[in-house]
């Protein structure tokens, strides 16, 4: 089908923007929000933990339709990487390319490869026993946990539902995001990745 | 029933999380070095469009398909809490490549070892819970 071809084409930024904005209207427009990171609160509250803590003392049954949607993602990922992959990997940058080359991280590959979105030096289940692998995915989730909770939003509810409704303390968090990306990007990752 | 559309919703978002390579741990990285315009051009279109939608969803009252008004929450003013908590999040998000929409989706992808990064959010989202009368907000 035509339509399947079109789609399965890399995405301009602003058609992936439209479609962004796009899934937040439907969000509100069914009743809901755009905001991701609340699900990891609601999954904490599903397991017990508002035995623990207040914080997780709500009614979660009123947040299952954002379960579904964060849930439905993962159908959506596996459709995309398996329908709708074009045949082109990432077209990364070239100064970001030799950066990473630079650093043992390898071109990103086609999905037809392997993993074509993530490294597999780092992602790679074979190199799971890695230390600095481990300490990047355990360290990593947890800071995204932790802070995203501790800012109130991540960047769908800050960065996108926040900015669009013009909250200044989304603006603030945004700031944050970025200090803290160019902190690790600039001055830990050349390290850690050299690891 | 009510949850098909949710689930709709989101098989649509990990979609449009794959196909703008949002999901890419090769885009944060390349963003937080300024070295494409990528990123910067999905965020800034999907917020002024966003705000365009805000906008006319409050201007004429637009109610949800349940015929409630849609209802938008100010946040509560406050520096350090955004500041800080934004700072955390964004160590972690360069860290790992993912914030929490990507980190699903990719798990779709077959990037198992997502679920460890997912398993330590929760673990994050909970200690924030234990502790968080102890920090400022």
């Amino acid at each position: 089908m035509d339509f399947i071809r079109i789609i399965s084409e890399p995405w301009h930024w602003s058609v992936s923007g439209i479609m962004i904005a796009f899934t937040m209207f439907l969000l509100l427009w069914f009743g809901g929000k755009f905001g991701a990171s609340s699900n990891l609160r609601t999954l904490c509250a599903i397991g017990g933990a508002g035995a623990h803590s207040d914080f997780f003392r709500f009614d979660w049954k009123s947040q299952i339709w954002n379960l579904v949607f964060i849930l439905s993602a993962i159908i959506g990922g596996y459709i995309a990487v398996n329908y709708l992959a074009s045949p082109e990997p990432v077209n990364l940058s070239l100064s970001t390319t030799e950066y990473l080359t630079s650093k043992g991280i390898a071109y990103p590959k086609s999905n037809f490869e392997g993993l074509g979105y993530v490294p597999q030096e780092i992602y790679g289940f074979e190199n799971l026993s890695s230390f600095r692998n481990l300490f990047m995915l355990i360290g990593g989730g947890f800071l995204v946990g932790f802070g995203a909770r501790y800012a109130g939003g991540c960047t769908s509810g800050h960065a996108i539902s926040g900015l669009s409704n013009l909250q200044l303390p989304s603006l603030i968090a945004v700031i944050g995001f970025f200090i803290g990306g160019l902190i690790m990007t600039w001055l830990i990752m050349p390290s850690l990745l050299t690891l | 029933m009510k949850y098909i559309k949710f689930s709709l919703a989101g098989i649509l978002f990990g979609i449009v999380m794959t196909k703008s390579e949002a999901v890419s741990w090769f885009r944060i990285q390349e963003m937080f070095r300024f070295e494409s315009f990528h990123m910067y051009g999905i965020i800034g279109t999907a917020v002024i469009l966003g705000a365009m939608l805000t906008f006319l969803i409050k201007k004429f009252k637009l109610k949800t398909i349940y015929g409630n008004q849609i209802e938008f929450k100010d946040k509560n003013k406050s520096i350090t809490r955004y500041l800080v908590g934004g700072i955390l999040f964004g160590l972690g998000w360069a860290m790992t490549g993912a914030c929490p929409g990507p980190m699903f989706t990719l798990v779709g992808h077959g990037v198992w070892t997502m679920l460890i990064v997912i398993a330590s959010a929760v673990l994050g989202t909970y200690v924030y819970g234990l502790l968080r009368s102890r920090f400022p907000h």
